[in-house]
């Protein structure tokens, strides 16, 4: 399928600026708010090559500086205009291990993309949608890709544990193991991936991708995967690093649930988004009975908050069969945090905002499932310490609205079990765990990055996280041989 | 790994398994729990541990086959292995010297009160056990029970075996000083009956919660109870709370959400075992 240009050969610069991009192939709205399957299509061939051949190469290329892990972004869009796919292929891989994932879920809009120089005139090159073209080409054609194709160093001796398997362990484990250290991966749940197989839904992002992405840990670079290992449960750390592991990596996320805390929250039908979601993700419910769990959807469902954890939730509300479902948040649109497209994507799929708004009390019906919530009306006052303006209550605004289903989505915060097993492991009052640039905690032989550290952030800051940790695991290890 | 050693039927519906386990045997303590998942389209169930042999590797549940995922685990053979199992989760009981300690094991969860009444004797106290069951035919353990304990009660919902009900815990916490009752039942209605009968005297009752959990880690919040005002994530924060603060009503009632859910699984589960069963005897034929 690709055609190599010989080395030298220079792409011509267009002559003139193609400001409008390539539109990506999406399953019609009124079609996949009925369906698990994937909502973005990605580009064919063609369309890839013609998208890359809209970047004019800068001198200075702005869009590396917006890319959390540096990748070499206008090398591997040459490499793809020119044809050459193996070569694009290698310039992904060589900085980023899981680009199938993060061409599909990182917000490219406010990262590489927002410096496009394009896009000062017009739309920007969208890198993401490259990024995944490529990524899912190296997976489907792994001969030619040769992405796959590594030799691993000599064995260090040096036995490195990765607690928790999202995507900062996951990076963590990928480049200790191609330093030649023996990795092993420790996993609480039944399924290794982290948020990227219990939280992100099948329609942003197929498990199977995900799947591959392990089985490349396990089958090549010989990761050992130890699944139902719920680290501080089972062994504590000391007991790891007394089992003869030289150094500990804790991407253990931030998994915990936030509830608004608000009478009435108890009642059943107010789920988590966690819970929604896990039900649905991990444990498949939506193929109920086929598979064992299920979930239950009511006719009217509100989702509380706007990130992407609200998004996915109300999107799989819709997609479960409800006649309507709310996305309720105290700001307006302009202060949502969930990426844009993913907000464009559940407003075409019916999802009906109600902003300036906040529940203040849940309504149980005699037997104990909700029936509706009492909300307030908010508008937006001085800015607060995140920039964002304030919102505060509209005295004598309270109204009801009628629900069956009420999903607080929140956000996450550090699952306490392992720094409440690990006293000398240093955290922070928001429970969080301290370490360095380089991941470095306070306890000795213990790395930490990912959620755990900063929070409820990003598939690719995670990443970034995990590789840092790795180079200064890798450089102590090799130093202390 | 979790390959069958043991398995034996202590009741009508009443399953003991020892399976092999290593990491588990190595670390369980009394009142902890198990996840288990039967393939991997099952779903996440928790069954508490009823006791460990560290030396072998070995760890014991004893469960009721009340629907499909316990039912497909008490049809498994010695040898054959059992999918996932995580493990311990929960919060050990707080074993101690207390003085003197009631014991309560309800039903099937007469087994993880074995082990933990153990326990509490080996802490050094005495222990009084109460075992009740619906009937006779469905008491378990009473030897085991018996030899462990310093005075071993009987209680039945029927009256068939030993005292009628639990009414006559009331002579007991009369007639003697009682440091601390443990209870332990999957019937909730059964738990707060306990929990009435000691208020009164003041006896710190602790009771092992069973709210629906899903992954048994925190992540979730399905488990949540409330205890004296406060929510809280039964898999983590429990799952043995103080039984004079529970919010029983909410549990019973966030215990039900699925009831119409596991029958359809349990009836679907049952037909196409039937199918299977009839086809194979017809292919046989
Ligand atoms: C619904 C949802 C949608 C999101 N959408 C996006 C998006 O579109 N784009 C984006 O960039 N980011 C998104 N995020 C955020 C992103 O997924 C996270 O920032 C990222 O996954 C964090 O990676 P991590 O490796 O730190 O932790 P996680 O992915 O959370 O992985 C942690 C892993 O550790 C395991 N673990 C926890 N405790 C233990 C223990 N004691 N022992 C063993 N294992 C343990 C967990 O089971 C889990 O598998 C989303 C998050 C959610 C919840
Ligand atoms: C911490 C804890 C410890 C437990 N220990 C034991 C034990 O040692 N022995 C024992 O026999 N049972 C125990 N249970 C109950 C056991 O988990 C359920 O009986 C089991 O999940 C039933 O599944 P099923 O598919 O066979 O039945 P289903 O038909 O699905 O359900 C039957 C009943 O089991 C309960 N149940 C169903 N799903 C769950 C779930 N995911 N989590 C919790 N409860 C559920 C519900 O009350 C339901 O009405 C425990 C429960 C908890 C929470
Ligand atoms: S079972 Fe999910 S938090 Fe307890």
């Amino acid at each position: 399928m690709c055609i190599p240009l010989p080395a030298n050969k220079k792409v011509a610069m267009p002559e003139k600026l193609k400001l409008n991009s390539i539109p990506m192939n999406k399953q019609p709205p009124e079609v996949r708010r009925r369906n698990p399957y994937e909502v973005a299509q990605g580009y064919t061939y063609e369309q890839a090559v013609e998208e890359a051949k809209r970047c004019i190469q800068c001198k200075k290329p702005a869009c590396i500086q917006g890319c959390p892990v540096d990748i070499d972004i206008p090398s591997f869009v040459k490499a793809l205009a020119e044809g050459d796919l193996p070569q694009a292929a290698k310039i992904i891989y060589g900085t980023n291990t899981l680009p199938a994932i993060c061409g599909r879920v990182c917000p490219q809009e406010t990262q590489c993309q927002e410096n496009c120089t394009l896009g000062k005139k017009g739309d920007p090159v969208f890198i993401g949608r490259l990024e995944r073209f490529v990524a899912d080409w190296a997976r489907e054609n792994p001969e030619e890709s040769g992405i796959f194709k590594i030799a691993l160093p000599k064995p260090t001796g040096k036995k490195v544990a990765i607690i928790g398997s999202g995507p900062a362990g996951l990076t963590c484990a990928s480049d200790l193991a191609k330093a030649g250290h023996k990795v092993v991966i420790y996993e609480a749940l039944h399924l290794a991936g982290g948020v990227a197989v219990y939280g992100i839904p099948e329609f942003r992002l197929p498990k199977k991708i995900v799947q591959a992405e392990i089985d490349y840990l396990v089958n090549v670079l010989g990761v050992e995967l130890k699944r139902n290992q719920v680290v501080g449960r089972s062994a504590t750390l000391d007991e790891l690093l007394a089992d003869g592991y030289h150094s500990i990596f804790l991407g253990i996320g931030a998994g915990a649930p936030m509830f608004l805390n608000i009478p009435g929250e108890n009642s059943n039908m107010v789920y988590s988004a966690n819970e929604f979601l896990v039900r649905l993700n991990l444990m498949k419910a939506y193929l109920f009975p086929a598979y064992d769990t299920p979930v239950k959807v009511g006719k009217r469902v509100a989702v509380v908050g706007a990130g992407n954890v609200a998004m996915d939730a109300a999107r799989w509300a819709v997609r479960m069969g409800a006649d309507e479902v709310y996305i309720v948040y105290r700001r307006t649109e302009a202060e949502m945090p969930a990426r844009i497209e993913e907000v464009e994507n559940a407003r075409e799929e019916g999802v009906i905002f109600k902003v300036l708004t906040l529940p203040v009390r849940v309504i149980p019906s005699a037997h104990g499932s909700v029936e509706a919530i009492e909300c307030v009306q908010m508008e937006l006052g001085e800015p607060d310490e995140s920039g964002r303006r304030r919102p505060i209550v509209k005295p004598g605004s309270e109204f009801c609205m009628e629900i069956d289903t009420l999903i607080p989505a929140l956000g996450t915060q550090p699952n306490p079990l392992v720094p409440r097993q690990t006293p000398d492991l240093k955290t922070t009052s928001r429970g969080t765990v301290v370490a360095d640039e380089k991941g470095k905690t306070t306890k000795e032989k213990v790395w930490a990055g990912g959620d755990i550290v900063t929070g409820a952030a990003t598939v690719i800051s995670a990443m970034g996280a995990g590789r840092r940790a790795a180079t200064d695991i890798d450089a102590r290890l090799k130093n202390h041989s | 790994m979790n390959r069958i050693l043991v398995k034996k039927e202590l009741a009508p519906k009443i399953k003991l398994i020892e399976f092999e386990n290593r990491d588990i045997a190595s670390k369980a303590k009394p009142g902890q729990f198990v996840v288990i998942q039967m393939g991997e389209k099952g779903e996440r169930f928790p069954l508490t541990i009823s006791g460990i042999d560290p030396g072998k590797g070995m760890v014991r549940v004893i469960f009721n086959e009340v629907g499909k995922s316990s039912k497909r685990l008490g049809a498994l053979a010695e040898g054959e292995e059992i999918g996932n199992v995580a493990g311990p989760l929960g919060n050990p009981a707080e074993i101690e010297k207390f003085g003197t300690v009631l014991c309560f094991g309800g039903g099937v969860m007469t087994g993880p009160m074995a082990y933990e009444a153990a326990a509490f004797k080996k802490a050094g106290n005495r222990v009084i056990t109460v075992i009740g069951a619906r009937n006779k035919e469905l008491l378990i353990l009473k030897d085991e029970m018996n030899a462990l304990s310093d005075k071993l009660y009987v209680s039945t919902d029927d009256g068939s075996e030993g005292y009628k009900g639990l009414d006559f815990l009331r002579d007991i916490l009369e007639g003697e000083k009682v440091d601390r009752v443990i209870g332990m039942s999957v019937a909730t209605a059964t738990l707060r009956t306990l929990c009435e009968l000691t208020r009164p005297y003041g006896v710190k009752t602790i009771v092992s919660l069973t709210p629906i959990m899903l992954d048994g880690t925190g992540m979730c919040g399905v488990c949540r109870v409330v205890v004296g005002g406060q929510t809280k994530f039964a898999c983590v924060d429990g799952p043995e709370f103080d039984g004079h603060l529970v919010d029983w009503d909410l549990l019973e009632s966030r215990k039900r959400v699925y009831s119409h859910e596991e029958r359809v699984s349990t009836l679907l589960d049952e037909q196409v075992g039937k199918d299977c069963a009839s086809r194979f005897q017809q292919t046989r034929k």
